[in-house]
């Protein structure tokens, strides 16, 4: 039914790496709010995971954004020096990282960032994945509300007045670019493996849970051991890019950077939602225009910004539920390689036997 | 380490001042009660809502602090905020209907976590609107009551917040009797066991719906006015307020009023036990603790439930 088209396909995709390496080079100004571009990218797939593919909406999975970050900032500091003490002077006093103890830091960090995460997905999903629908949702912005509280309240960690990361050793210009190609990297890594997923038998799975989970476990699906696996993958890749990100900002502290629940948080949903959410080009559209026409007019609207996002999460869920994608795909479903007699033909055959 | 040992012991000290002196915990107690007589209400609204339309309103903190600033205008034109009470009612009733008609109508067929995003950016909305009027600082309506002291000035009353509690019961007992005696108050408890029998039967489903929702609004603005009097309102403290409604929603179960009256009772009492336990700072994690701790216990429940059912 669904004719895969590889040519036009990989044409954008090409065009899209293209325009990642040379953008920093073309836009030097806009290194950083590019960089993020990548991150939010990323943030929308991992979300999509679950809520597009799977059914089951998060509202806390920022909480392993804030956790791989933590991990990473642990470790980088714990293999050289003694948190506590680094935290309470308050990081750059008495730490000098050499760019070997830096680098060495930075790569064992950001795995253990990414391992760390699974841990805690696996962990919590016992936890969590026991709540549907709309229990779920509350449950895990409860988790990550409530990370971010015992998080500030952790004096070990530096509590709310945060962690300062290891300066990085290099001039600014080359800083700049290491962080953009990590964020890219990050964010291409991701879009290939989701997409790799969605092939698999794993993706059917996923999708026959968020369909009906019930009958897909009367199937034989282990729905259990699919949701832990999902939710897993999702917090791997956002571990790695809370890792990046910390080190990026430089300064790590739990209510705005590692837990941003408004803003971060919701962004990945109303992205997701705006792309189309269960499409896998969804999430990148969405990101894409949501980012760019957040960074441009954001500055402009004076404190109206948040009611703007507010108001476009309302009409974007009230009134054009299926997205960019979706609506694209409803309104042209010939160019999905969809087509309409096939599709009858298909689900008359379908039905008779 | 040594920070968390230090917290610990600091733990343990207050408790040994409980023990000390167990008058502390009449007024813990007492303060728990007064306040926890408020997250009642705004939780029966919240339950309202839930169990008729089956909508979760992510908004409902923000509806409770938009009615205490009604109290916090009347505070600063010198007129006493408990005046506001009747305004702060009229005008959320309104403004419930309008949300409702705007948004709530189009979202209650569908699955429920549109329902929940929905409201969610509404509760961004609220927040934002109410930060670019009033301001972020935290405000209070000053009630100018006097302060009681009992038991040789060791427990401190406040007779506002006896006047509160007062108001509490009179409120929720308008509306038990409303529910249980008026005509609308019948049809949204029909609505509420079947709409479609409902409808088959008459009833306005819709315009139920509608009123239900307005109703939860007014409830909530009354609840508003009181804290803003008791306690402290500002834009951004409505999501405490919401999950606190969730909490004891989900720890009572809706359709169960003596249970949602005991559960914010007891909400309020854990929630200055831990104030002055663990620190004034952990007062919001506890909040949020319950809430996946009642989300938790809840699903121990069902799955010994589906052993059964095995």
């Amino acid at each position: 039914m669904n004719i895969t088209r590889p040519l036009p396909q990989a044409v954008i995709c090409i065009c899209i790496l293209v325009a990642g390496l040379v953008a920093p080079f073309v836009f030097p100004d806009y290194r950083v709010q590019i960089s993020l571009l990548w991150i939010m990218i990323l943030f929308a797939l991992t979300w999509d995971i679950l809520g597009g593919q799977m059914g089951y909406n998060s509202l806390g999975n920022i909480f392993f954004f804030g956790a791989g970050m933590y991990i990473c900032a642990v470790v980088q500091v714990g293999l050289y020096f003694d948190v506590a003490e680094y935290t309470s002077a308050y990081g750059g006093t008495i730490a000098k990282f050499s760019p070997n103890q830096y680098f060495t830091g930075f790569l064992l960090g950001t795995i253990a960032a990414a391992l760390g995460c699974v841990v805690l997905a696996v962990l919590l999903s016992s936890v969590l994945f026991g709540l549907r629908g709309p229990y779920f949702a509350i449950g895990t912005l409860g988790t990550a509300l409530a990370a971010r509280e015992l998080f500030a309240t952790w004096g070990w960690i530096g509590g709310g007045s945060g962690i300062s990361m290891p300066v990085y050793p290099g001039d600014p210009y080359s800083r700049s670019l290491f962080f953009y190609f990590l964020c890219f990297v990050a964010a291409v890594l991701t879009f290939i493996f989701v997409r790799w997923l969605y092939s698999t038998r794993f993706g059917l799975a996923i999708n026959a849970i968020r369909d009906d989970e019930e009958k897909a476990e009367a199937m034989g699906v282990h729905t259990k051991r699919h949701k832990t696996a999902a939710w897993s993958i999702s917090a791997f890749f956002l571990g790695i890019s809370g890792a990046v990100f910390g080190n990026m900002i430089g300064f790590i502290e739990p209510a705005e950077v590692a837990f941003p629940t408004v803003t971060f948080g919701i962004f990945m949903v109303a992205m997701t939602l705006l792309g189309g959410k269960g499409t896998l080009w969804g999430p990148v559209i969405g990101a894409t225009l949501f980012h760019i026409v957040k960074e441009v007019t954001w500055t402009y609207l004076l404190g109206w910004q948040w009611i703007a996002l507010g108001l476009l999460i309302i009409i974007n869920v009230v009134y054009f539920q299926d997205g960019i994608v979706g609506w694209i795909r409803t309104r042209w479903p010939e160019y999905f390689g969809v087509r309409i007699e096939a599709a009858a033909a298909d689900k008359n055959a379908q039905v008779s036997r | 380490m040594f920070v968390f040992q230090s917290f610990v012991s600091a733990m343990l000290d207050n408790i040994a001042v409980l023990k000390v002196a167990p008058i502390f915990n009449v007024q813990l107690v007492l303060d728990g009660l007064f306040i926890g007589a408020i997250f009642a209400l705004a939780a029966y609204g919240l339950a309202l809502v839930w169990g008729v339309m089956n909508v979760k309103n992510l908004s409902q903190g923000e509806f409770v602090i938009m009615g205490g600033y009604f109290a916090h205008v009347f505070a600063q034109n010198d007129i006493h905020p408990i005046f506001a009470l009747i305004p702060a009612t009229i005008m959320m009733f309104g403004f419930g209907w309008i949300t409702y008609h705007l948004i709530i109508k189009r979202v209650i067929e569908r699955d429920l976590f549109t329902s929940l995003l929905a409201t969610f950016g509404l509760a961004l909305v609220i927040q934002q609107a109410l930060n670019l009027v009033f301001g972020p600082d935290v405000q209070t309506a000053e009630s100018g009551f006097e302060t009681r002291f009992i038991f040789d000035g060791l427990v401190t009353v406040a007779d506002v917040k006896l006047i509160s509690f007062a108001l509490c019961v009179v409120l929720a007992t308008i509306v038990i009797i409303f529910m249980k005696k008026s005509r609308m108050g019948q049809a949204i408890r029909a609505t509420a066991q079947d709409a479609r029998a409902a409808r088959v039967m008459g009833i306005d489903t819709d315009r139920v719906y509608a009123f239900t929702f307005s109703l939860n609004a007014a409830i909530c603005g009354a609840a508003g006015v009181l804290i803003s009097m008791i306690w402290v309102i500002q834009p951004f403290y409505g999501i405490p307020h919401s999950i606190r409604a969730f909490v004891i929603v989900t720890a009572a179960g809706f359709g169960n009023l003596p249970g949602v009256i005991l559960a914010a009772f007891g909400l309020g009492v854990a929630e200055q036990y831990s104030g002055f336990v663990m620190g004034a700072e952990f007062q919001q994690a506890t909040v949020v603790s319950l809430l996946v701790a009642v989300l938790v216990w809840r699903q121990i429940q069902l799955s010994r439930h589906r052993q059964v059912v095995k």
